[in-house]
């Protein structure tokens, strides 16, 4: 009977080794990192097999993006012996399914997609796993990683020390990026050459120019599309890219306090330009209006302009993408009275994956966060057409992806322009979402209703509101 | 006493009941217990945790007592939710059993071939899940590629904002929300109607009564219970609409569409403010749970009314 007993203990043993011999890794507990170093292996424990026979669970948005990484897995697969289970959402419902699967804490998903600014609330909650460890482990990864060869630009935003209201760039490093986007002004130049129309490079001159071009093309067509729903979507774009060159501010520190800055000069005056030019020229449904919509107008020779992320417009661009396929032309920001190109502030996004802190496999999820950010990986998704704005410098270089993208008219030219600033214009702090969101509908209340007298009593209210969202954060400076 | 202890023992042989037949009620009782249970547990654990500050963000939370409630009870949203999410009932309630019921009236009164294939194609949106019927009236009020647009093009109307302006949101969902569920108030109408006993119409066809007598002084009274369950089930579903508001608007333009069911979901899942979500909720399953009682009552007075069986 001992004997039986002592087998099946020892049975047990050997089976939870193999299965757990691939899990753990980096820091237990995670999310918060451990301040202790981890060990460091040496490059020849590298393999691209070392967690063969192990299972993950990936989590993608609806996007071109993640159809790339989903058109290579069957490779990822036959190169780590990794199973990859995956399930991919539209972005409408994306990051509520995702807040619920990581609040459960089960570790499922192993490695998610995700944005910058997820970052200050799923990083402070503990759904992060720090990435550092992985990333400076040569036992972990491969020698050709090369992570220096990204853009500073795509990764910085992407760390952050969990202080409210301290800026990104410091601290550990939560995510690793798929592509970024900044925020410019494109517009259809044939409809431009018609109207002998030139790119307007202030503001003033774009709410003339886009009123101009009200029914350029007959009834329904309009001068500039820009989002308008009620979420964090619509203030992200073209509206906190103009904020930022504007020199307004959503919020700063003050006596150990995240204080809102919305109602200051700069952030009124910016917020009732939007509001006349979306109601000047902007869509008649406006309020429905997410990226695809903007866009697609765009595509659809609806929209003369559209202010919105770099890579919308391109996805209308291409060859069979659009019914204005080949006519569109990028510019920069347009800049309000008294600034110059060099006060010209984009705001970034990044779609980026992270690692579950939770996950119980977290040497295979490094893998293919690894494999999916590699630069053979990134040459490939930069080249055929999936990632447009790529986070590889070498990507950049490569002729491949100058003659591919570079043909779309003043795409990297403007983009090289836009880089000197751009950044991630919000200050980090995890109520992003509840901020947002109530900074969108005050938009939709000005552009709409007769809610306000003015946009700066509008601004004052949501000023308030925004203070109260954020009044239990300490912030240490 | 031999014979005495004899008989007794034999008594309690008789007397024991097999131990499966003992189980029976249990057993018969079992399902039952199990899903209240299934219910009661969330529910508890909501009410208690509406008494928390529980977040999703925060690895523990405390105990607060009242101070979720407190706050959404003194704050303007709250009062704003419950306004809308009472219009939205009304409106939709209202326009779905007036229209389920007139056309179930043409349908009986009809009753040819023609009838019977407006019956089948009547329910065909009942079919088709709210969220789907939203994103097709989605592209259908589409100013760009919508087919409703092109059509109101022919009478000059240009650029109508549907779901997009503050004034025409509550009717644009409220409409989606008429075409999807008005079969159903047909078909409980329908099913009622037909059911009705045909003896005191021919004796009021005798006596000469109107259509409009014969409606106001027997079909009304006799429909009255299928009336009842049609309102049941449309107010309460009508009280807790998500689908078509999210799918439609996710709440704007503003605040105009926030009810309380995505006020709650808001909060909750985006906010991530478990604790704070959960009174909106809470409210929420109060009323229905009122209004249902009410309505349950006065069906069960119509019915007896119906039969005969209380004046």
């Amino acid at each position: 009977m001992k004997k039986r007993l002592l087998s099946v203990l020892l049975c047990t043993a050997m089976i939870s080794t193999m299965l757990i011999g691939c899990g753990g890794g980096g820091n237990e507990g995670g999310g918060g990192g451990s301040d202790e170093p981890a060990e460091m292996g040496s490059a020849e424990d590298f393999d691209w097999k070392n967690c063969d026979g192990t299972t993950i669970n990936v989590m993608f948005n609806e996007h071109n993006y993640s159809k790339a990484v989903i058109s290579k897995i069957e490779e990822f697969e036959e190169l780590t012996g990794i199973t990859v289970e995956y399930s991919s959402t539209p972005e409408s419902n994306y990051f509520d399914k995702l807040n619920t699967a990581l609040s459960s804490r089960s570790g499922t998903p192993d490695v998610y997609m995700t944005g910058a600014y997820q970052v200050w609330e799923y990083a402070s909650a503990g759904y992060m796993e720090p990435l550092d460890d992985y990333i400076n482990n040569p036992a972990k990864t491969a020698a050709d990683y090369n992570f220096d060869d990204f853009l500073s630009a795509t990764v910085d935003p992407l760390r952050w020390d969990l202080v409210p209201g301290h800026a990104v760039g410091e601290g550990s490093q939560w995510a690793l990026p798929m592509g970024w986007e900044l925020n410019n002004l494109a517009y259809n130049k044939s409809v431009f050459e018609d109207k002998q129309l030139t790119v307007p490079t202030t503001t003033d001159e774009l709410l003339e120019v886009a009123e101009s071009l009200n029914e350029f093309a007959g009834s329904g067509s309009y001068g500039i599309a820009v989002r308008g729903t009620r979420e964090w979507a619509t203030i992200h774009p073209g509206y906190m890219s103009l904020f930022a060159t504007w020199g307004a501010k959503d919020f700063e520190i003050e006596d150990g306090k995240l204080v809102c800055k919305l109602d200051s000069k700069e952030a009124i005056e910016m917020t009732d330009y939007w509001v006349k030019l979306i109601k000047a020229a902007g869509p008649s449904q406006w309020s429905n209006y997410t990226w695809y919509e903007a866009s697609s107008d765009l595509g659809a020779g609806k929209a003369a302009m559209l202010f919105d992320a770099t890579s919308a417009g391109y996805f209308q661009n291409f060859e069979g993408a659009s019914d204005q396929s080949g006519n569109i032309a990028w510019s920069t920001i347009p800049l309000p009275e008294g600034k110059t190109e060099a006060d010209m502030k984009a705001n970034v996004w990044i779609w980026s994956m992270a690692m579950n802190a939770d996950s119980k496999n977290k040497d295979a999820a490094w893998l293919f966060l690894q494999y999916f950010t590699s630069p053979e990986y990134m040459q490939y998704a930069g080249t055929d057409g999936a990632s447009p704005d790529t986070p590889r410098q070498s990507v950049m270089d490569s002729a491949e992806y100058k003659e591919i993208v570079g043909s779309a008219d003043n795409y990297l030219e403007s983009i090289e322009v836009l880089s000197e600033n751009a950044t991630i214009q919000f200050t980090p702090q995890p109520y992003f979402f509840e901020c947002t969101t109530k900074w969108a509908e005050v938009l939709q209340d000005l552009v709409l209703t007769d809610k306000y007298s003015s946009t700066e009593e509008a601004m004052k209210q949501l000023k308030k509101d925004l203070d109260t969202i954020v009044s239990d954060l300490e912030v240490s400076e | 006493m031999k014979e005495q202890n004899k008989n007794s023992t034999a008594a309690n042989e008789l007397n024991v009941v097999p131990f499966k037949t003992r189980m029976r009620p249990y057993l018969i009782v079992a399902p039952a217990l199990l899903i209240t249970i299934g219910i009661m547990i969330p529910f508890i654990m909501s009410i208690y945790y509406s008494l928390t500050s529980y977040s999703f963000r925060l690895p523990n939370y405390s105990f607060i007592g009242l101070k979720n409630w407190i706050a959404i009870l003194k704050s303007g949203g709250f009062w704003k939710a419950v306004w809308v999410t009472l219009r939205y009932a009304f409106f939709s309630t209202a326009l779905e059993m007036l229209l389920g019921m007139g056309v179930a009236m043409l349908l009986n009164n009809l009753n040819n071939k023609f009838s019977k294939i407006l019956r089948v194609a009547l329910i065909f949106p009942l079919m088709v899940a709210p969220i789907t019927a939203t994103i097709i009236w989605q592209l259908m009020l589409n100013n760009s590629v919508g087919i409703v647009e092109k059509f109101l093009n022919i009478f000059g109307v240009y650029n109508f904002p549907w779901a997009a302006g503050a004034s025409t949101a509550m009717m644009t969902v409220v409409m989606i929300d008429v075409w999807v569920n008005t079969s159903f108030c047909m078909l409980l109408v329908l099913a009622g109607l037909q059911s009705l006993p045909k003896s005191p119409f021919e004796s009021a066809k005798i006596d000469g009564g109107s259509p409009w007598f014969n409606f106001i002084n027997l079909t009304l009274p006799m429909l009255k219970p299928s009336l009842y369950i049609a309102l049941l089930f449309r107010l309460m579903a009508a009280l807790q609409e998500y689908a078509i508001i999210f799918g439609l608007t996710k709440g704007g333009p503003g605040d105009t569409l926030m009810n309380l069911s995505l006020t709650s979901y808001q909060t909750g899942f985006q906010f991530q403010k478990f604790g704070y979500a959960l009174p909106y909720i809470l409210v929420l399953w109060i009323f229905i749970n009122m209004v249902a009682k009410q309505i349950v009552k006065r069906q069960r007075a119509a019915q007896k009314q119906a039969a005969g069986l209380e004046e």
